[in-house]
């Protein structure tokens, strides 16, 4: 296909041709993907053979105060007059060896390691009236976990302790002058000023999110569920059981709970992200339309509801809805209906209910971030299409909306993942009902993955499952972030309108 | 935000030079100004109906908390108007032994200013590092925590929960213990004052270092007087996240009432206790926590408006 065929089809025929060559170059995406896996583990064990080489080569060339400091980190450093650097390795081995080997082997991280292929094997039991505590899978899991970090670490650092022995040495051999320890805390702010900026909140991300993140999968694969709850039980590795549970395909388990789950939180998403985009586009353009006077009035209004936190808002109007709330009493007493209306009783009612507010909690941001584009769009874009006789509605679709998409292609994306992780609107408002004897595990018609997700863990302690969930939503918003970065770019070319 | 925006106009630009006006014969021009008319008055009335639905939730609000939970009691009624109006809910709130309205609010207020200290100086740091230094793992840093903000955020909340235990920080400490967890990991949040920093020209850092300030000096004296709506955005943010906080809140404080925020506070008055009894006095709090919250919001506004489009244009 030429370009200039392509260029005669329609909007929609392109946006299927787009689809499809992104389908159809999966397999060759797939295996250049997996070609680059594999030369990243060629790599990384050619670094691993060079790196020990180099480990023996320098021991065999170094001079006496090298060699000590591969048993004694920092010895080097600290014998050519880096104190500063030297008492920071030393201090570091130091802490690394009082915990890999406390004195009390129960929390020593070789304990922890040890343990962490059964997760523990010591129940805990009854001994008359007292309870003898044996072992914690929950602790050995995490700590051991952050053993893993911890040997990791040190690794590196006692490579980077002999790999600048080796630096110093050959500087030493030159003739040149080792940087004091002074000369090192300048540089931190100066040219190594990254490292200062970014040491706490790398180390708050590690700890706070990477680790619990691991943790998390790795009890997918554990039997950690209510029956399993230390300190009182055990529990252990069961491999993909739990994906297994999950995915199951029958139809009345955890796996059509799951479909039906997934289903409405796609539905959702879309809803939420492209309903709130068009309107909230709309009512900027409405406010922005020349002859529209207190505009400023009209934004502060609609911005309330992002000013008013939601849990006041959300709350207020979810009771609002309720089947004695305001709305249903004031249609009643005005005798239009003489049942209350199913709000939130009803699946289908409560879905479009939960969509139609949402719109009041989305237009508001949707119409701020539409102004501000919508005034950067050159003016005389407009002026030439007026004089070329296109109304209104033409220059929308001609002008507005391709620039809008344009500008907005990625925010788009984003926000889409961040409908269906949206927790507040789902949870405030209906927290997930009604409920199904259909659904297991007490989800309910209008619950996300991620509410299920938290209903799971506070309500069920079913931490096995709700950790499957959270891979499952990591795995459906990497899918759609990925297909839809890799068709950006022909939308871009395509919206190219100038 | 202003009105002087540059937004189509619709009449025809009448270009005398071109000749365009006598193409137009003036009846024609009369009616185009009559359906002008007619659209700006459905717009108005559009807008107009729009604001009612917008603000009649938080009129009924307010209404609702001026009814006395002594005399006109129940969560539903059907009239809008107290029948007499009374400050009983707000007085109870404030004054009554068992309430704990007011240390509720005193933690939510601690959480919000530290988390506006603490989170504002992690996120300029990681996103002016980011933005304007060049490193080995700079980009391994930027895709990982891509990777990282596509796995839900309560998934995690047992293993920060028990992590928080080990420090002795959960039910009574919970208020530190909070603190932590927002501040921990507020660095992934760098994006949107990132594309703030990439937009300052780099001339100026440039220039700074030829005389000889250090990359910390450029960073102080250089960066930051510019950044202030990014600052001040960041701020705002930060500050007002922890109001609305339900999940992480109550579920480190879990069964510790002097550690609640207003948003586990109020929520259980609404879900889990006498929601009937309870309701008046819920929509007083939510009265008095949305009131300097939704102020410091508008006066703000500006600021908001800026980061928010700044984001989204920038992805």
């Amino acid at each position: 296909m030429t370009d200039l065929e392509y260029f005669k089809l329609s909007k929609p025929e392109r946006m299927i041709r787009g689809i499809g060559r992104f389908f159809l170059n999966l397999p060759k995406k797939l295996a250049g993907g997996i070609k680059k896996l594999g030369l990243l583990i060629v790599s990384l064990f050619k670094g691993i053979g060079t790196n020990i080489a180099d480990l023996f080569t320098t021991f065999k060339n170094g001079d006496w105060k090298t060699r000590l400091s591969y048993l004694v980190m920092g010895f080097g450093s600290c014998a050519r007059g880096q104190w500063g650097r030297g008492i920071l390795f030393f201090l570091f081995q130091t802490v690394f060896n009082l915990y890999m080997f406390f004195p009390n082997a129960q929390f020593s991280g070789c304990y922890y390691l040890g343990k962490l292929s059964t997760l523990g094997t010591v129940a805990t039991y009854k001994e008359g009236r007292k309870t003898v505590y044996g072992d914690n899978s929950f602790f050995i899991l995490l700590y051991g976990v952050l053993t893993l970090f911890f040997i990791i670490a040190f690794i590196y650092t006692w490579r980077m302790n002999i790999k600048q022995n080796k630096v110093s040495e050959e500087l030493l051999k030159n003739g040149h002058k080792l940087k004091t320890t002074k000369d090192d805390v300048n540089s931190l702010m100066d040219s190594q000023f990254h490292k200062t900026m970014l040491a706490l909140p790398v180390l708050g991300v590690t700890i706070f999110t990477i680790l619990p993140i691991l943790f998390m999968i790795l009890v997918a694969f554990t039997n950690f569920d209510a029956t399993h709850q230390p300190p009182g039980k055990l529990f252990t590795w069961v491999g993909w059981d739990n994906f297994r549970q999950l995915l199951a395909t029958d139809t009345t388990s955890y796996g059509s709970t799951f479909r039906h789950v997934l289903l409405w939180t796609l539905i959702w998403a879309f809803f939420a992200t492209f309903l709130n985009y068009f309107l909230g586009m709309l009512v900027a353009i409405m406010i922005n339309k020349k002859g529209i006077k207190l505009k400023k009035m009209w934004r502060t209004i609609l911005v309330m509801t992002i000013a008013i936190p939601q849990f006041v808002s959300l709350l207020y109007v979810s009771k609002m809805f309720a089947a004695d709330g305001l709305i249903n009493t004031y249609l009643m007493k005005w005798g239009w209906i003489s049942a209350p209306l199913p709000f939130w009783t009803d699946p289908t009612w409560a879905r479009i209910t939960i969509i139609v507010i949402n719109v009041w909690i989305g237009i508001p941001y949707l119409m701020l971030i539409a102004t501000g584009i919508l005034m950067n769009i050159p003016a005389d874009l407009y002026e030439s299409a007026r004089i070329d006789g296109a109304n209104a509605f033409q220059m929308y679709r001609k002008i507005t909306l391709p620039y809008m998409l344009f500008v907005t292609g990625p925010y788009l994306l984003t926000s889409f993942t961040g409908n269906i992780n949206n927790f507040n609107v789902i949870f405030l408002l209906s927290g997930g009902k009604p409920l199904s004897l259909e659904l297991a595990g007490n989800a309910g018609h209008t619950d996300l993955l991620i509410t299920w997700l938290y209903k799971m863990t506070v309500n069920d302690t079913n931490y096995k499952l709700a950790a499957v969930i959270g891979i499952l939503v990591f795995i459906v918003s990497a899918v759609i972030n990925l297909v839809v970065y890799n068709m950006i770019p022909s939308i871009k070319n395509e919206e190219d309108f100038q | 935000m202003s009105d002087n925006n540059k937004i189509p106009e619709v009449d025809i630009v009448v270009d005398e030079a071109a000749g365009v006006i006598r193409e137009i014969k003036p009846e024609k021009l009369r009616s185009k100004k009559g359906h002008e008319r007619r659209v700006n008055t459905s717009i108005y009335v559009i807008l107009i109906l729009m604001s009612i639905i917008w603000l009649a939730p938080f009129v009924f609000l307010v209404f609702q908390s001026f009814r006395s939970y002594l005399t006109e009691s129940g969560a539903m009624v059907n009239y809008l108007l107290p029948k007499q109006w009374s400050l009983d809910n707000y007085v109870w709130l404030l004054t009554d032994p068992s309430s704990d309205f007011l240390r509720w609010y005193g933690n939510t207020v601690i959480i919000a200013l530290f988390c506006a200290v603490l989170q504002t100086i992690m996120v300029l740091s990681v996103s002016y590092t980011l933005s304007r230094m060049r490193f080995k793992g700079r980009k391994l840093i930027m895709n990982l925590v891509l990777v990282l903000g596509l796995f839900p955020g309560f998934l995690t909340m047992i293993t920060l929960y028990f992590l928080l235990r080990q420090l002795n920080l959960t039910q009574s400490g919970a208020i530190p213990g909070l603190i932590l967890i927002y501040v921990a990991s507020s660095g992934m949040g760098y994006y949107i004052s990132k594309g703030f920093f990439d937009t300052i020209p780099k001339s100026l850092d440039e220039s700074a270092r030829i005389d000889g300030a250090t990359r910390a000096q450029v960073f102080r004296m250089i960066i930051m007087p510019l950044a202030k709506p990014i600052v001040i955005y960041t701020i705002l943010m930060a500050f007002m996240a922890p109001w609305g906080d339900y999940v992480f809140a109550s579920y480190v404080a879990f069964g510790s009432k002097p550690s609640y925020n207003v948003a586990v506070g109020l929520y259980q008055w609404v879900n889990v206790n006498d929601y009937q009894g309870y309701f008046t006095r819920f929509c007083a709090g939510g009265v008095l926590v949305a009131v300097p919250i939704t102020l410091l919001f508008l006066a703000l506004q500006k600021y908001y408006v800026e980061g928010v489009t700044g984001g989204a244009v920038k992805g």
